[in-house]
């Protein structure tokens, strides 16, 4: 029997790491990486929390189902975004990137 | 200690040291490649959580779908900046802080909340969470506005991206 802690500490740690490598990275594909690391500690404490507290409630899944759409939709752009800014300025560094900065 | 409790340490433990290489790593395609080893352990605790087409949807679109686009991504945006040019930024101490601050007060919270310590609820013999999951994305009573939602989404983000990296002669 494993505690529900246990699920919320590890996606706690999880978020964490996916913090740390949109915050600290250079690159922005990485920078990417590291929001898809959060938003599957948040996916894990949906369904924990779905299993622990209502599993008569569908609602959990539901709602990881609807983040991995966001997820989906997110990189597919992101993606393009970083591609096209590669193909004008050469760089995907995320501090090179400054174009709108005043 | 159960046979489960020992796969979940070990599962975590695989899943929390990918995702520090996925963050760490100076190569890309490694980070890539680390990130598709996180996403395959947070799949097996969906299967630890009885959400079985949880976990078969992570292997189809997370590792299936998205890690494989930033694999292309990373191919076509190659450059030195994995070579010589440094991983972080001026900020990553700043950025180890504040992921330390978030971890310890997100387990402050949860660790204090009465909650925590309820045992896993159980599934009732007829119930069928899958069964319950699809008449729940299709039922107008539940979620079938934010499934359609989510379905324009997917298709705008469609459009968008082709138009985003679309070359213009």
């Amino acid at each position: 029997m494993i505690p529900l802690s246990w699920y919320l500490i590890f996606a706690a740690a999880l978020f964490s790491i996916g913090l740390f490598g949109v915050l600290a990275r250079k690159n922005a594909i990485v920078i990417l990486m590291g929001i898809e690391l959060m938003l599957n500690a948040v996916n894990v404490n949906l369904v924990a929390f779905w299993r622990y507290r209502a599993p008569e409630m569908i609602a959990g899944q539901a709602f990881a189902i609807m983040v991995f759409a966001v997820a989906a939709a997110e990189v597919a752009v992101g993606l393009a975004l970083f591609i096209s800014i590669y193909r004008r300025r050469n760089t995907v560094a995320a501090d090179e990137i400054d174009l709108m900065k005043w | 200690m159960t046979a489960l409790q020992i796969i979940f340490i070990l599962v975590a433990a695989a899943t929390l040291g990918a995702g520090l290489m996925v963050v760490t790593s100076r190569n890309l395609i490694h980070s890539a490649l680390w990130l598709v080893v996180a996403l395959f352990g947070v799949a097996v605790f969906y299967v630890l959580l009885q959400a079985g087409f949880l976990a078969v949807a992570q292997v189809v679109v997370y590792i299936g779908a998205i890690a494989i686009l930033i694999i292309f991504a990373i191919m076509l945006t190659r450059r030195i900046m994995d070579e010589d040019s440094p991983t972080f930024n001026a900020n990553w101490g700043w950025a180890v802080f504040v992921a330390l601050i978030i971890f310890g007060a997100l387990t402050w919270v949860l660790t204090s909340w009465p909650g925590i310590s309820q045992p896993m609820a159980e599934l009732s013999e007829r119930s069928d969470p899958l069964r319950q999951l699809g008449a729940a994305l299709v039922s107008p009573s539940l979620y079938v506005l934010p499934f359609e939602l989510a379905s324009v989404l997917l298709l705008a983000a469609l459009v968008g991206a082709i138009f985003i990296s679309w070359e213009r002669k």
